[in-house]
Formats: structure tokens, sequence, C-alpha cells
């Protein structure tokens, strides 16, 4: 008779992300296995299979003799009903076995909206949502990585602990501490303790936080020794470190389908309300050598034609010119695409992008971000009205005639003049492609977007206010208003996502509450239109006596404690106030490379000057 | 035109027919084999897969045609080279050269197990046999304007019932493969339209062998 897994999955849709099996899965032997761990990804299969960090994670643990690494994803809203309908528990793909079954609960915590999830997914998995409800005994420990657990505290009642930066050595370490804790019988505080010790170990539980009247917080106190600060770990020598070329090839579309190479951490630019570009610093490149081995390897274990060249501003690679053409050499007579998504808008990147193209021709996509210069230097978006237009015009030269713009609303000091600038910048460039194109008849599009401004913790931005959901909309007509053209559509993000992520980026422990409440309320999949329910979480804010705006539109005094400032990122606050005084003044600094800005990222890094 | 037969079992059931065609020119990729490109604005490799399987259905009988770059290389080695590429459930049993055309496969024989959590009597079973020998099926079949009638009699050669277990029926079914198509899960639509006391639990298919109009085994 057929099990009751395999009686469900020909009724829900896209059942290969529920099976496993594929190219490239680890299987190991259970009976050989001390320590098994479920790395569970808070979002749908299609998304986390594309995520680079969890491969490089999952190669790694599995590297480890008697340790086996699986995964698990978030159902799909029809798979759910079912597992709940028929109790049956979330599984692994390799195993098939329940979460109970297993020592370690790893979640890759990529931005807040997955924060629902985790809750829901430890659910599906019958483990208790809330750490102190878990018992003493050393099972079901329920850890997070990845960029949100630089402010984790809105999680803090659901996590055992954080393992904040960068984790190739880290959960190592994290792994070889549990495997120990497990040999010599300790108990969960037994070991929380000793986990602590590693440095990039945040145990939440290990911290008291009191508050001022106001709802500010008073102090964060470490309770039993537990260190004051928590840094970030980074990978000290980026060509020796793990990156994984025999990788699990998923046997059904996924998001990112091909190779991914990550040619370097970190960014240059200071790009002010860019958390990305503060929390990956410093930046440590692998050499093209080296890369070019890596690509060769992934691209002939997979049996891909397509590999992305990953990071963030792709064009600061030192050696890029040098190393896309050795690349090129490989890939075009295999037939193999070459793709490029973050390129600066420079003369350099679009005479990339017409060589690297010659396979097959995608879209252009420019963010200059903001609307005028005045902004663009207040945000430290050092991109030119001059270089974008001189860009378009190459890429309209050369047959391009769709153009994708991507700009922010809400920004700290935007007037409407800004926004008014974003349609100017617009007309310019569809003159451009007036002006350039060899054949007008087929038409342009050029597509603008505008994001809802979230301002971020780890950023200089971390102490301002986000303009209200209302005003946010204002601006978008506005815009709207000013770009009648046929050739130009423009869409805009909806403003409730954005300030729920304003609220949840800068939250404290009041929060967790809060989100317990919305998981009760059913609410899961936030980043998913599907599944959004915004009314929820109002009734879920309001049901605790929590006032959102106060998270999401107060500016935050100089002096004020922030929830997470127990957790470091290596930049120091002096810097990002720094920067936030440069951006009231609309002065731009100047990216790493041309002079070093005192950021403190540089003493993360052992190896002497970063980007070296 | 290379061909191969392939079987599709396991976990491998649920990779949908088009995940399956782009898996192909991956797996020959892999063992550093090519397959002939489209031409065209998006060149890329093509293969073809004789009638689609719909997920959830297993197959020692999938055929897979292609035409291979390099010249040289003896089609017989093809299981061995390709086999440790590919993932769970799905393996090439041979590889060949055909001209017979697809358009020339005509019937398909399969198994439709049919599973009853509590049990199914031998009186059960006759009656779903008696229920295939009538002159007439009408079964609901979903098309692009909704729900419509058809009679699937035609398209089905012969059904044999047999018991595999106290609680599991075994449909031996030759139908019709192409022009017109029948799926298999339509002679268990059959059985819960007219036999409802009798609708399994659970039921599942299984292609064991395609043949030509002469019922000759088709490769």
């Amino acid at each position: 008779m057929t099990d009751l897994i395999n009686r469900i999955l020909p009724r829900v849709q896209k059942p290969a992300r529920y099976t496993g099996g594929e190219y490239n899965e680890i299987i190991k032997d259970k009976a050989s296995t001390e320590v098994r761990i479920a790395f569970c990804f808070p979002d749908t299969y299609e998304i986390g299979m594309s995520n680079i960090g969890m491969r490089i994670l999952y190669g790694i643990l599995n590297e480890m003799d008697g340790v086996w690494c699986e995964r698990m994803f978030a159902p799909w809203g029809d798979m759910e009903e079912e597992m709940r309908r028929h109790d049956l528990p979330l599984w692994a793909l390799e195993s098939h076995d329940p979460m109970e079954d297993f020592d370690l609960i790893a979640f890759s915590i990529g931005y807040e909206m997955a924060y629902s999830n985790v809750l829901n997914m430890l659910e599906l998995g019958h483990i208790p949502l809330k750490s102190c409800d878990r018992g003493d005994d050393l099972k079901h420990i329920v850890f997070a990585g990845g960029t949100s657990v630089y402010n984790a505290e809105p999680m803090a009642d659901f996590l055992d602990f954080c393992a904040v930066g960068e984790g190739e050595d880290l959960d190592v370490e994290i792994v070889e501490c549990y495997r120990s804790a497990k040999r010599r019988g300790l108990s969960r505080r037994e070991f929380l303790r000793e986990v602590s010790k590693i440095p990039g170990v945040y145990v939440p539980s290990f911290y008291r936080h009191t508050y001022h009247e106001d709802g500010t917080i008073r102090e964060i106190i470490p309770l039993d020794g537990a260190p004051e600060t928590v840094t970030k770990r980074i990978v000290q020598d980026m060509d020796g470190a793990y990156y994984p070329t025999k990788t699990i090839v998923p046997s059904t579309q996924i998001v990112h389908d091909r190779t991914v190479l990550e040619l370097f951490r970190g960014c240059i630019r200071g790009c002010r309300f860019c958390q990305a570009g503060f929390c990956y610093r410093p930046v440590r490149p692998k050499s093209p050598d080296r890369l070019y081995e890596l690509a060769v390897a992934s691209l002939e274990n997979s049996g891909y034609d397509e590999m992305t060249l990953s990071s963030l501003s792709t064009s600061d690679y030192k050696k890029l010119g040098e190393f896309a053409d050795r690349m090129l050499d490989y890939c075009i007579p295999r037939g193999i695409n070459l793709s490029l998504p973050s390129l600066r808008a420079d003369n350099f990147s679009v005479e990339l992008m017409e060589k690297v193209q010659k396979v097959r021709k995608s879209g252009l996509t420019f963010a200059p971000e903001a609307g005028t210069q005045r902004l663009r230097d207040a945000i430290n978006k050092n991109v030119t009205e001059e270089d974008i237009l001189r860009s378009c015009s190459v890429a309209f030269a050369g047959g391009w005639n769709k153009v994708k713009l991507y700009f922010m609303l809400g920004l700290p000091t935007e007037t409407d003049e800004d926004v008014i600038g974003i349609a100017e910048l617009t007309y310019k460039v569809l003159k451009a492609w007036k002006e350039h194109s060899p054949n007008k008849s087929r038409g342009c599009t050029i597509t603008v977007s505008t994001a809802f401004f979230v301002p971020k913790n780890g950023t200089p931005f971390q102490w301002e206010a986000q303009i209200t959901p209302e005003e946010y909309l204002r601006r978008c007509a506005l815009l709207k208003s000013k770009m009648p053209s046929k050739s130009i559509r423009y869409a805009y993000h909806p403003s409730d996502l954005s300030m729920l992520e304003a609220v949840l980026c800068r939250g404290d422990r009041k929060l967790c509450d809060v989100l317990l409440r919305a998981h009760e309320l059913g609410c899961k999949m936030d980043g998913w239109t599907d599944y959004f329910q915004m009314d929820k979480w109002m009734q879920a804010f309001s049901d605790c006596g929590v006032d959102p705006a106060w998270y999401a539109q107060r500016e935050r005094g100089r002096d004020e404690v922030f929830p997470w400032e127990t957790v470091s990122i290596g930049i120091s606050k002096k810097f990002f106030w720094r920067e936030r005084e440069a951006a009231y003044r609309s002065e731009i600094t100047p990216d790493c490379r041309r002079q070093c800005t005192g950021c403190g990222a540089d003493r993360l890094y052992q190896g002497g000057p970063c980007d070296e | 035109m290379n061909r191969l037969l392939f079987e599709k079992t396991g976990k491998a059931i649920y990779i949908s027919h088009l995940d399956t065609m782009a898996m192909f020119p991956r797996i020959f990729l892999r063992a550093g084999l090519h397959v002939k490109f489209t031409r065209g604005m998006s060149p890329h490799a093509y293969v073809s897969i004789a009638l689609p399987l719909s997920v959830g259905t297993s197959s020692c009988c999938e055929l897979l045609d292609f035409t291979l770059e390099e010249d040289n290389v003896p089609l017989e080695t093809l299981p061995a080279r390709l086999n440790p590429y590919f993932p769970a459930g799905i393996r090439v049993l041979s590889a060949y050269d055909s001209d017979r055309k697809i358009k020339e496969l005509r019937y398909l024989r399969c198994t439709v197990t049919l599973e009853y959590d509590q049990g199914i009597s031998d009186d059960g079973c006759r009656d779903i046999e008696a229920l295939f020998r009538q002159d007439q099926i009408l079964v609901e079949k979903k098309t692009k304007k909704g729900l419509a009638e058809t009679d699937i009699r035609p398209m089905i050669e012969s059904v044999h019932v047999s018991r595999i277990s106290s609680g599991e029926l075994a449909l031996e079914s030759l139908i019709c493969a192409q022009n017109p198509s029948l799926n298999p899960q339509l002679l268990v639509g059959a059985i819960e339209r007219y036999l409802p006391e009798l609708a399994p639990d659970f039921a599942k298919a299984h292609r064991t062998e395609v043949f030509d109009e002469s019922f000759q085994v088709f490769r």
C-alpha cells in the first residue's frame, strides 16, 4: 500500500519540491550519524534552493564525519492543508524523517518577512515555538543565521541562539560543540552556556532588556558572564574557503536555475540605505584563477547552461574584464550564457554587457535609486545622470529597447522636487532612445519601479523615520501623474509590506508576542502577495497593545540604545552617525578603494587591509 | 534520430514532463556529451519525449528522441555513461538509432493499482471487470470549456482485473496511446462514476509497454 506522503503528493502543486532525490543530494547512514541537522529555509523550495548560502553550508556540514545535514522548506498552502488534515509532520527531503528526529534545527533567515514562516515550520514540525517550552534535554536546539539575525530581537523568544555572520567556520564550531555536549550528556542550558563562548554565537536568553517609560531601551544586561558584544564572524581566506562545485541540481525549476559563482564578499560603495553593503563588509575577493577553477567544475558537474557572476556591485571586482574574457572563451563555444546581474551604470559595464550577451540578450536594469543628484549624493549612490544616460545611449545604439529603472521613494531628505526628478530622468532616458536607437519602429519600453524605503538597522539611516504609507502613496501618485508616456510603465511596491518590514527590522523583544499572535491568526508567507494579510498583522499589533507606527515612523535619538546593540556587524555606531550627518549635507563619502573611511570593518579582517 | 528507452519510478514520478525535458540536456553535459541545439533566436538543446507522462505515474517504457553532437560515441555505451548522473528514479535502459516515427506508436499497456484501505471483496473485483466490458463508458473529462462527457470505451482494447492483496486490485489495461489518447486515471474515473461504492482510496498507474498498430513492441 502507498504511504501517506505518496498519496498526498499527486494532489498538490509541483510535488517534486517535496520529494528530494535530486542529483547530488546527500544521503548518509543514520546508524553512523551522531548529529542530525535540519537545515530549514523559511520559504518555498524554489526560493531556498536558489540561496547560495544554504548550498555552501549544506556542503560544509555534510563534509563533517558523523554529521548529516538535511533540508526542510516551507510547504505551499495546498500541501500545508494536507499536512494539517492528516497530521503529517514537516519532513526532511533526504530521509523523509520528521523534524522531531533532529538534534539541531537551523534556520537561515534572510529577511523579516520570513519570521512567520519560521514559527509555522516549527509548528508543522511539532516543535514548541518558544525556547522556554522546549524542556532541558539536548534535542531540538533551534538556532538561526542569515542577515536577519543582525537584529534577532523580534525572534528572541523563539530562537535558542543565533549564529552571527558568515557560517563557513562558525557552523562547524557550533556542531562540534553540540557533538561534544551530546557525548558528555549536557543539559540544554549547559550546552547554551558552552556554545555562547564561541565567537559569533548570540544567546538571546542570556541578556535582559529593560525599558524606559517611553518604550525605548534603558539597558541590555548580559547575564551570567555572557559577552557584552557578539561580533559577526567572517571568512578570512576567500580562496581557501569551501565553495560547493558539486551541488544539488533541482529536478524542478527554481528561481535561480543556474550555476552561481560568488566573486567576492562585501561592497566598497557604502550606499547609505543599503544594509547588505555594510553588513557584508569587509570586501574580500576571490582570485580569478580560483574563480575559473570553481566555475568550470560547477558547470561540468551540474550540466547547467547558464552561470551568474554574483556579488554586490560586480563592476567593482578589480579583474572583472580579464576574468569575464577568460570565462567567455569557455562559455561561448559551449553555448553557456553568462549573466552579470549587478553592474554599475558606466561605460565599461555596457561594453561588458554587449560581449556577454552574445549568447542570449536579456533586459537592462539600472538602479539610480533617486531622481536628483542632490538626493543621490545624500544616499551616497555615486552614480551620475551622465553615467546613466551615456550607458543607456550605448545600450540603445546596440539594439536594446527595454530598460528598467529602479528607484526608492521616502528616502531621508526627499522632497517633491526629487520625486519629480525621477520622471525627468526617465524622460531623458526616453530621449536617449529616440536619438540612438537604430530601429525605432519596434518602440521602446521603460519600466520605472519605486520601492518604499525601509530604514534598516546596520545602516546610517537606522535612526530615520519611515514616511507613512499615505505619504508614500501620495508621492507614487505624484510621480505617476508626471509620466503619461505610452513608452513608460510605472509600477510601485505596495506600502503595507514595507511598513511591516520597517517595524520588524528595527523591532525589539516586545514584538515576539506580536509575531506569535500573527502566527496564531494565520499569517505566513508574508513575502508572497498570495498570502500576505496586513489586516491580520494589524489585529496582532492591536491584540498585543503594540503600536507599529512607533517602530516604523519614529525618528530615534542619537544616543538611544538600539535593541540589537549586543550584536555587532563590525561597523561603529559613530561611523554610521557621521554618515548620517553627511547625508543631511548631501555630501558623498568616497568608496573604500579611494580612501578608507574608518568604518571599523577592517578590524574584523586579520589578513591585513580590506580588498587586497 | 537517436532514441533512449528509460524508466521513471520512485521519487522521480513527481518530476513533471517539462522538467524532465529540461533535465536531459544537463545529464548529457554532466557525462561530457552534447545534444544538438535548435536554431533560432533562443538556441536550446533539442530533446523530445514521446507521450507526456502525468505527474504521479511511473513508467518503464519512456522514449526520448535526441541527436548527439558527437558522432564517435557508440550508442550502446550511453546507459552506462549517463546513468550515474540522474536524480533518484530515472535510469536509461537502452540507447539506439531508430527511424520509426513516434506517430506510429499506437497502444500503451499499463497497470493501474487500486488501493482499498478496508479491503475489497471478490464480488467487487468481478463488478469492476464487468464494467470495462460495457459497450459504452462515459466519464467526465476536464476540457478547456469545463467538464465534458466522453465515451472512453473505444480507447480501451482490454482491461483485466486481478487481485494483488486483500486490499489491492490491479487493472492490467491495454489502451490507446495517442490520437486519441486515454489517461489511465480515467479508468479510475469510470469506477468512481459507475461503481461509487467500489471507488478506491488511492490509485496509481504504471506504464509497462508501448506498441504499434499491430501490437508489436514499439522502439
